[in-house]
C-alpha cells in the first residue's frame, strides 16, 4: 500500500467542509508557513522536495517559483492551472470536487511565498459545480480567518479568486491562460519573456497546476527532504494517475512515483486489469499529447526491464520506444479497440482546439485528421501513413506553444508502433469498416529488433 | 462552422444581473475589468439562453471597451452559444477515452431519441445537442453535461438517457 499525502482523507465524510478538513489536520501548513517559516525557506522546502509540475510538463516546480522576478512596487500573482481538458486527465476535477481545502490551502501557503496578494484559480468554465465548491470554501476559509485581511494576525493579505474559462483546451498552455484570464481569446504569448517576468497584466507570475500547488501542504507540513524519500530518482513524491478506458477499476489513484506500470495496471488496488476479462492492446500513459505505445512496450522497456510510473522510465528509449508520464492521463486499450480510430478522434480534438495562430498547426491538424478520416473509412491510400508522419514533422517545434507538439505525437507514435494496423485499413478497406483489426501481436513478449 | 444570429431585440440587463457584474469586476485590480469578460458572457448566457450580439454590445459598454472586443472573444471559446439552443443543451463528451467506453452509440441514441440533428432543436424548443471535447471525466464515461449549471451525467447508458431526456420534459411541463 503506498502513501497518500493528497488523498489521504478523502473518504472522510464530509472533507469537503473546513470544519472536517480542519479536524483532520488541514491548514496546519499555512499556520506552519505564516508563523514560523520565511518565503524564501518555504521556496527552499520546495525545491528540496524535488516536486516536478504535475499538469504534464514535470518542470521543477521550486525552480520556477526562484525564476519570479520581484522588482520594488510591482505585484505578483500567483495563478493556478485549473483548465483540465487533456483527454484523458481527470485527477484535478476529483481534487477540487472531493477535498476543495486541500487546494485552498496549498494556494495560500504558496502565495505567502511567493509575495502574492491576490491569487486566481482558473478552472475550465465546464466545471460550474466545481467553481461552486471551490468558490464555497473559499468562503470558509476566509470566514476562519485563513483568508482576507492579516490572515492569522500575521500582517498577511491574500484574497483568492475562481476565475471560470469559456472552454478551449488551449487556455491549458499558461501564457494562452492568461490572456483568458485578461478576458482575451486564448492565444499563447511568444515566450520571452516569460510569465515570471511578464505575465498577468505584465506582472510577475506563477503559473501552477492544482495537483502542483496541492502538493505543496505535505511538503510544508512534512519538509521537502521527507517528501523526496518518496519515489524515485528525479521522480520524487506521490501523483495522481487518472485511470481511465477499458478498465475494471477506472478512477483517480494516488501513486508513490516508481511503482511498476504493471502492479498499476492490472493490481486489485489499483485499475485490477482490463475490464471484461479482455486483454490489453495498447496504452496512453499520460495524456493523449503523449506517445501511444503497444502493451509490451508498454510494460517493458526495450531492455525487456520492467517499466516504472516515474517520469524517467516512461520516456525510456525516448520516442522510438518510450513515452511520458505526462499529466497523468492513463488510457487503456482492450483488444477490441481501432488504433486508426482513436487516432483520428484525437486528430480531430487537436484540430478542434488549435487556437489558430501558427500555419502548422492551424492547417496541419485539419490536414491530418482529414487523412485519418479517410482511412478509418475505407478510402485510405497506402502513401498516407508517410504523408502523416510528413505533416506530423513540420508541426513539431514549429509553433509558438507546445499544442503543435501535442497533435503531432500521437499521430507520429501511432503509426511507428501500429503500422500494419493502419496498412490493413488501406488493402482490406472494406473489411476495416466492419471489424477491428483486434490485437495482433501488440502484446507479444518483445525482440530488440522488432521494436526498433 | 460558426454561425452567428444577428438580432436586432433590444437588450438590457436587469439590475439583479448588473449587480452581479459588479461583484465580479471587484476581483480584479483597478483598470483590469475586461478580465470578467468570460464569467459576464456565461452571466448573460445563463440568462438569455444564448449571446445575442445586442447582449454582446451591453457587455461593451458596461465593461467600457470595444464591442469587437466582446465579439472575438465569444466566438473563440466553444461554451458560448451564438445562436438560440433549445431550453436544454445535452452536451455530450465525444472524445477518446469516453468513445472506448461507448459514447458514439449514447450519441447516435439521443439523436435518435429527439429526432434532432447536432446542433438542431426540437420543435416544442425543449432540447438541442451536440458532441464537446474532452470533459475530465474519463473515468465516468460516456458524460454529458448540461447548462447552465453544467450539472454532469456520468456512466450514461441508452436507458439512463431514456430516463434523463423524460425527467427533463416533466421538470419543463411543470
Amino acid at each position: 500500500m503506498g502513501r497518500k499525502l493528497l488523498l489521504e482523507h478523502i473518504n472522510v465524510p464530509g472533507i469537503n467542509t473546513f470544519e472536517v478538513y480542519r479536524k483532520q489536520g488541514g491548514y496546519a501548513s499555512v499556520e506552519k508557513a505564516l508563523k514560523t517559516l520565511t518565503p524564501d525557506a518555504i521556496v527552499e522546502e520546495v525545491k528540496k522536495s524535488g516536486l516536478r509540475g504535475r499538469g504534464g510538463a514535470g518542470f521543477p516546480t521550486g525552480m520556477k517559483w526562484s525564476f519570479l522576478a520581484k522588482p520594488e512596487g510591482v505585484a505578483r500573482y500567483l495563478v493556478c492551472n485549473a483548465d483540465e481538458s487533456e483527454p484523458g486527465t481527470f485527477k484535478d476535477r476529483y481534487l477540487m470536487t472531493h477535498i476543495p481545502h486541500l487546494l485552498i490551502e496549498g494556494m495560500i501557503v504558496s502565495s505567502f511565498a511567493l509575495g502574492a496578494h491576490a491569487s486566481y484559480i482558473y478552472v475550465r468554465g465546464e466545471m460550474m459545480p466545481q467553481i461552486r465548491i471551490l468558490e464555497r470554501a473559499i468562503a470558509e476559509a476566509k470566514n476562519a480567518g485563513f483568508l482576507g485581511k492579516n490572515i492569522l494576525g500575521t500582517g498577511y493579505d491574500l484574497e483568492l479568486y475562481v476565475q471560470p474559462g469559456g472552454g478551449a483546451y488551449i487556455c491549458g498552455e499558461e501564457t494562452a491562460l492568461l490572456e483568458s484570464l485578461e478576458g482575451k481569446r486564448g492565444n499563447p504569448r511568444i515566450k520571452p519573456p516569460f510569465p515570471a517576468i511578464a505575465g498577468l497584466y505584465g506582472c510577475p507570475t506563477v503559473v501552477n497546476n492544482v495537483e502542483s500547488i496541492a502538493a505543496v501542504v505535505p511538503i510544508i507540513n512534512e519538509g521537502g527532504e521527507e517528501y523526496a524519500k518518496i519515489g524515485v530518482g528525479r521522480s520524487t513524491g506521490t501523483k495522481l494517475i487518472s485511470a481511465g478506458g477499458n478498465l475494471k477499476n477506472p478512477g483517480v489513484y494516488e501513486i508513490e512515483l516508481g511503482l511498476s506500470c504493471e502492479e498499476f495496471l492490472y493490481s486489485d488496488e489499483y485499475c485490477g486489469g482490463i475490464a471484461n476479462g479482455k486483454r490489453l492492446k495498447a496504452v496512453v500513459a499520460g495524456g493523449s499529447s503523449v506517445p501511444i505505445l503497444p502493451a509490451n512496450l508498454f510494460l517493458k522497456t526495450i531492455n525487456n526491464e520492467p517499466r516504472l510510473m516515474s517520469y524517467e522510465s516512461l520516456s525510456d528509449g525516448g520516442f522510438a520506444t518510450g513515452t511520458m508520464l505526462g499529466s497523468g492521463g492513463f488510457i487503456a486499450f482492450d483488444e477490441d479497440q481501432c488504433i486508426v480510430r482513436n487516432t483520428w478522434n484525437f486528430a480531430r480534438f487537436y484540430h478542434h482546439e488549435s487556437c489558430g495562430q501558427c500555419s502548422p498547426c492551424r492547417e496541419g491538424t485539419g490536414w491530418m485528421e482529414k487523412v485519418l478520416h479517410r482511412l478509418e473509412n475505407g478510402h485510405g491510400k497506402m502513401s498516407d501513413m508517410d504523408l502523416l508522419v510528413d505533416v506530423s514533422k513540420k508541426i513539431e517545434g514549429n509553433t509558438i506553444c507546445p499544442l503543435g507538439d501535442a497533435a503531432a505525437w500521437p499521430v507520429a507514435s501511432a503509426i511507428r508502433h501500429f503500422r500494419d494496423e493502419f496498412e490493413w485499413h488501406v488493402t482490406n478497406a472494406s473489411e476495416a469498416v466492419t471489424r477491428n483489426f483486434g490485437l495482433a501481436h501488440y502484446a507479444d513478449p518483445l525482440t530488440k529488433a522488432e521494436a526498433v | 462552422m460558426l454561425k452567428v444570429e444577428n438580432t436586432v431585440t433590444p437588450v438590457s440587463f436587469l439590475p439583479e444581473l448588473l449587480k452581479q457584474f459588479d461583484e465580479i469586476v471587484r476581483r480584479y485590480p483597478k483598470g483590469k475589468q475586461k478580465s470578467a469578460l468570460l464569467p459576464i458572457l456565461h452571466l448573460v448566457q445563463a440568462e438569455y439562453g444564448w449571446v445575442s450580439s445586442p447582449a454582446m454590445d451591453k457587455v461593451a459598454e458596461y465593461l467600457q471597451i470595444q464591442p469587437i472586443e466582446v465579439y472575438e472573444v465569444a466566438t473563440f471559446y466553444t461554451m458560448y452559444f451564438m445562436r438560440p439552443q433549445g431550453k436544454y443543451v445535452l452536451e455530450v463528451c465525444r472524445t477518446g477515452p469516453c468513445c472506448l467506453v461507448g459514447a458514439e452509440k449514447i450519441m447516435d441514441h439521443i439523436e435518435q431519441k429527439l429526432g434532432v440533428k447536432e446542433g438542431e432543436v426540437t420543435a416544442d424548443g425543449l432540447f438541442s445537442w451536440r458532441g464537446v471535447e474532452c470533459l475530465a471525466a474519463c473515468g465516468f464515461g460516456p458524460v454529458l453535461q448540461i447548462g447552465p449549471e453544467y450539472t454532469f451525467y456520468e456512466n450514461l447508458t441508452s436507458e439512463s438517457v431514456d430516463q434523463l431526456i423524460d425527467d427533463l420534459k416533466k421538470k419543463a411541463n411543470n
